[in-house]
Formats: structure tokens, sequence, C-alpha cells
């Protein structure tokens, strides 16, 4: 990956020209409770950015607020230099552009597999449904459920829907993916088949952020490693360094927990 | 039975005056009931507040009550109806409440996933509703949409309260000659069970033939 940048120290030095996420001092509430506490960031195009931490540390919002499934209390969030618009045609055009994958699928229950992938396409971008439905059948190639087209969501396995769900927001050709936790729901070992499509993914250029607890992923496949607890980002810095020198007491503390599993 | 023989062809004209309320009645409840839960799940809080207030009032206000209202007083007020489209008209208004709630609790079992899903994809509010919302609500609710339109082909039987004539009025009018009330009221009792076994059938057709593949 020659264009990615390294990412490690000061996250303003990306420029404006690349920065395809920004988040300026955000801050989100849900009622009393205070979920995202001056959170700025800035993620390259290209960039594969894996955000870890405790549950509760605000990871999940953190990736719903990108492309405004949360609203945030204060701040500002811009992709791909456009500032979030509220509500409404102008941040449905934008959200087409942001793919998301979700921890429970959420592939539309009474469509085919292959009428997942198509309808977004069809009725958002106008695409031609024969086109659609030639580039759905690549994309469910691409992902290893080619012959699941026909069936319906339910029919499938916890990783082929994911898979599957995968190929719906790629079919948009997004400029973003966003993963909140898209292994947690799956049984061990369907874990692998969805990490392999998303380090695919990330090797062919894919701007990702992964929030996850797949540490292997994380190694294998990421850029930079955002750690976060009661909702600040505490550390950021490569792969290498967090999983081997993680600076702060706290991520010292999550990685003692959660690696020698 | 030779009663029945006599007076087939008035309890037939009936009974079809019973069907064709049910029927009409049903299909406008049915529309309007649809769009009634639009304007409650709508994102703009007038259209909700309407709503709202809709199915309070008449599932808040007996149904005789309101046949009445309309056969009694809105002449008074100059308009004036023949009296089976008055009936009709009452029992359409009346069951689109009851319809509104039951693809509201269909809307209901539409999980948050699912639109969350589609506003990601870029859906506009319609196009969420139009193509992953209602087609599943509308799945969910057969069965009790079907229950609503039993209730209201009963509910036909108070139309003959206030003239109209139906089969209640008819086996009524029968029984007033006859003075057989038991053999008449339960053969006339039979035949809404027919009605509503056949509505229950129909329903149960529709679930299967929609139902989403597991």
């Amino acid at each position: 990956m020659a264009s990615s940048p390294t990412g490690t120290s000061s996250s303003t030095s990306a420029g404006t020209a690349t920065a395809m996420v920004q988040l300026t001092d955000v801050q989100k509430h849900f009622g009393s409770h205070h979920v995202l506490k001056d959170v700025s960031l800035t993620i390259a195009a290209r960039e594969v950015v894996v955000v870890v931490g405790p549950s509760g540390s605000g990871k999940s919002t953190l990736c719903r607020c990108i492309n405004r499934l949360e609203t945030i209390t204060s701040g500002t969030i811009a992709v791909d230099g456009v500032d979030l618009p509220a509500e409404g045609r102008a941040l449905a055009k934008l959200r087409a552009e942001v793919g998301m994958v979700f921890q429970s699928f959420n592939l539309f229950a009474h469509r085919t597999i292959l009428d997942n992938v198509t309808l977004a396409p069809i009725t958002v971008l106008g695409r031609s449904r024969k086109d659609a439905r030639a580039e759905g059948l690549a994309l469910l190639e691409r992902v290893g459920i080619a012959d699941k087209a026909d069936h319906f969501p339910a029919q499938l396995s916890g990783g082929q829907q994911q898979r599957a769900a995968i190929a719906r927001a790629l079919a948009m050709k997004p400029k973003v993916m966003l993963f909140d936790e898209p292994t947690s729901a799956l049984d061990p070992e369907m874990v692998s088949e969805v990490l392999d499509v998303m380090t695919s993914l990330a090797g062919d250029g894919m701007t990702m952020v992964v929030v996850t607890h797949e540490m292997g992923f994380a190694r294998r496949a990421a850029d930079r490693v955002i750690f976060m607890d009661d909702g600040r980002i505490v550390e950021e810095d490569t792969p290498a360094n967090f999983f081997d020198h993680a600076s702060s007491p706290r991520a010292q503390a999550f990685l003692s927990k959660i690696l020698p599993h | 039975m030779n009663i029945f023989v006599d007076s087939a062809g008035p309890l037939l004209e009936a009974l079809g005056t019973t069907v064709m309320m049910a029927v009409i009645a049903g299909v406008a409840a049915i529309a309007l009931g649809t769009v009634v839960t639009a304007a409650r799940i709508s994102p703009i809080p007038v259209l909700r507040g309407l709503a709202f207030a809709y199915v309070q009032f008449f599932v808040n206000v007996p149904l005789l009550v309101l046949l009445i209202l309309a056969v009694f007083a809105l002449p008074d007020a100059g308009l004036l109806l023949p009296l089976t489209p008055t009936a009709i008209i009452v029992l359409a208004l009346y069951e689109a409440a009851y319809v509104a709630e039951a693809i509201r609790s269909g809307v209901n079992t539409v999980g948050t996933g699912q639109i969350e899903a589609s506003r990601a994809l870029g859906f506009t509010l319609v196009q969420s509703l139009r193509l992953v919302v209602v087609p599943q609500a509308l799945r969910a609710a057969v069965q009790p949409i079907g229950n609503v339109m039993i209730a209201l082909t009963m509910n036909t039987a108070l139309a003959a309260a206030v003239g109209v004539v139906e089969l209640t009025s008819e086996a009524n009018k029968l029984n007033l000659v006859e003075a057989q009330p038991i053999l008449i009221f339960t053969v006339a009792g039979l035949i809404y069970m027919a009605l509503a076994l056949a509505i229950g059938l129909g329903a149960g057709r529709i679930e299967k033939r929609v139902a989403i593949k597991r």
C-alpha cells in the first residue's frame, strides 16, 4: 500500500486533499450519558482503521455517527470533504456513498440475496435491472456465495448472510466502508470466512473503518489501530506498535485481558 | 323448514345486502386504514397527531352510536344519503381505525435493523417505507386484518337497528310473522358463521402465499 499514510503521529497532518473521513471535536450524548468525548479523527483515502476498546467505550457509536445513523451533539463530521447534511435527500445521497455492514447483517428478509444486492443500485442509483443483476452476481461470486443468489436470507448461515451484506454494501461502489462489529454475531467457525473477504477488500485499497474484537484481523489488515475507552480516543498507532508496546495503562489492561484468548 | 323456502327470495336478497356491505366497507376500510397508518408513522407531527386522534375517536365510540348519529343527525345537518350507503360509510370509517392498528402492529414487527440498513444504503424515507417496511408489515398483518374483516361482517348486523334491510333485520321480520325465534336466529347465526369461516380461510391462504421463506 504505497499510498497509505503512516497515520501514526498527528492525525491532522493527513491534509484535506486525501482525508476521506474527518471528525472534529465530536461530542455525543445519550440523554445524560456522555458517549463520545472530544473525538477528532482523520481517516485518509485507502486507509484501514480498526477501532478497538472495551464494550461501552463508544466505538460502535463512533462508527454509526459517520453515516449519521446516530446524530451528534456538537462538532463536525465530513465525508470526502462534505459535512454531513441534516436528514433528507442530501443525506440519503451521502449515505449511498458510505457502505455499512452491521453486526446483525440486516439483510432484507422478504427479498432474495440477489435482490438484496441489486435493490439499492436500481432504486437509488437508477441502474438498469440487467446491469445491476450482472454486477450483483459478480459481487456474490467475489464473496463466494453466487450459488445462493436465489435463496432468502433466512436460508443462509450467519457467515453467508454477512458476506451477502458486504456484497450489498459494495454494490453501491462506496467511497468508505463502515463495519460495526461484523463478526460478533457469528459462530466461531464462520468468523474467518467473513474476515477473509474484509482482508481482501483492504488489500484492494478500500477505505475502511472497522469496529471489531478480532485482533488478528487488526494485526493483519489495519494501517492504524484506534483504542477507545470511556468515549475518548486514548491511543492510536500502527498495529505492530499498539499490540507490542501500548503506551497507556488502559490499553495495556485491555490487551492483557483479551490477547491470551 | 317451510318458512325458509317461502321467504327464500327476501332472505337471499338480505344476505346479498350483508355481503355487499361487508365487501365495500372492507375494501374501503383497508385502503383508508393503510393511509391512516402511513400518517401515523410519518415523520410529520401534524399527520401523526391527526391519525392518532382518528384511531382514538373510532375505537372509543360504539359503532351503534355512530350509526344512529349518522342516520339521524346528518340529515339534520343537510346531508341526506340513502340508508345503506350511510351505513357502509360509517362501517368503513369505523373499521379503518382497527385496520390501521392491525397494520401498525405489523410495522412494529419490522426490525429497526431493516430500516437502518435501508437508510444506510441511501434510500429516502418513502423508498424505505415502500420497498422494505410496508411489504414486510403487510405480510405480518394479514391475519389481524382478516380478524378485523370478520368483525366488520358481524358488525353489519348493527345496521338493522337503523333500518337497513340486511340479514338480521330480515330474520327479525320473518320472526315477527312466524314466531320461531330459536330456529330463525340459529339459521341466521350459522350463515354469519359460514361467512366468518370463509374470510378466515381466505386470510390464511393469503398469509401462506405471501409468507417470507425461512
